[in-house]
């Protein structure tokens, strides 16, 4: 499978999503710069983690007008697969092209952790190599985390199941406590309507390798490898 | 035309720095403290033949940019000069 990992000004970690996808999974990966009009090619487009434009104004909010923006819109609204990790969650949410918005944590602190994830629903080009309820532990690193949404955005969300991810504790709960950054409903991530888009805040690209604290990560790149296969 | 753009988090809207800066102005002693939201000020410059339409333009700028609509509200004043 071919996948384009976007580079805005600002990105940090398109160079780990590009070892994760070639050196670890195997997969046909290339970088996409922010100026680029097309897509190379390419058939899961990743946005990924960092601090776009110094997060200038929101999170995400500049670089949701890079030229490379459009492109990705059209390919999302043809069905093509978008995956946007951290910073690329926050500029999927400016794009419109996810529901909701990232704010500042309750904690008011950059956390930087393990979390535990629940699949929610593995019925899903993102989740579907991981079982539902199945517990995905990957790290988080944001300071804007906090998912935010109308109510009647949230009971719609619950209702398609567009909720992939959420924090759990040890014993499989979605506490308070378990909550790093005061997410409405512990969301750790949400799909679009048309489960072809989808943004998380853990970080995937960072849980790939055993010695690097756990492999739960690669589910949610198989998942999308599998699709296309 | 000088405009100036307040963008706050929107009512409901958990504002944590809100809530730290009311906090913070209640162990100085400022006891009478309520609810503090804490946002953004932005002034910008723009030609524009007429006041109502600086106004359009500004509010499309807020609408497009400057304010998410999802989180934040905002309001502005357009000044001659």
């Amino acid at each position: 499978m071919k996948w384009g990992v976007v580079r805005f000004p600002g990105s940090l970690d398109d160079g780990d999503a590009l070892w994760a996808l070639r050196d670890v999974l195997g997969q046909e990966a290339f970088p996409l710069w922010h100026k680029d009009e097309t897509l190379g090619g390419a058939e899961c487009v990743v946005l990924p983690g960092g601090f776009s434009y110094g997060d200038y104004l929101r999170c995400g909010a500049i670089a949701r007008f890079s030229p490379i923006m459009k492109s990705v819109a059209r390919f999302a609204a043809d069905g093509g697969l978008v995956l946007g990790i951290c910073n690329g969650f926050q500029i999927l949410c400016e794009a419109h092209l996810l529901p909701g918005a990232l704010t500042r944590n309750r904690s008011l602190a950059f956390i930087c952790d393990f979390v535990n994830l629940r699949v929610e629903n593995a019925a899903t080009p993102f989740t579907r190599a991981a079982r539902a309820g199945a517990v995905l532990r990957m790290p988080i690193k944001h300071g804007e985390g906090c998912y935010v949404a109308p109510e009647d955005e949230l009971r719609q969300l619950e209702e398609r199941g567009q909720i992939l991810l959420r924090y759990i504790d040890e014993n499989g709960e979605a506490t308070d406590a378990a909550n790093p950054n005061g997410s409405m409903r512990s969301i750790a991530g949400v799909a679009n309507e048309r489960f072809n888009v989808f943004g998380l805040m853990p970080h995937p690209e960072h849980a790939v390798e055993a010695t690097l604290g756990g492999i739960a990560g690669r589910k949610i790149f198989e998942s999308i490898a599998g699709v296309a296969r | 035309m000088r405009a100036k753009v307040y963008v706050t988090p929107r009512k409901g809207i958990l504002d944590p720095q809100g809530r730290a800066v009311a906090g913070a102005l209640k162990s100085l002693g400022f006891g009478a403290i309520g609810d503090v939201r804490v946002g953004r000020f932005i002034t910008l410059e723009l030609d524009a033949p007429s006041r109502a339409e600086a106004e359009a333009t500004v509010r499309q700028i807020c609408e497009r940019l400057l304010a998410n609509p999802n989180i934040e509200d905002f309001t502005f004043e357009v000044d001659a000069g």
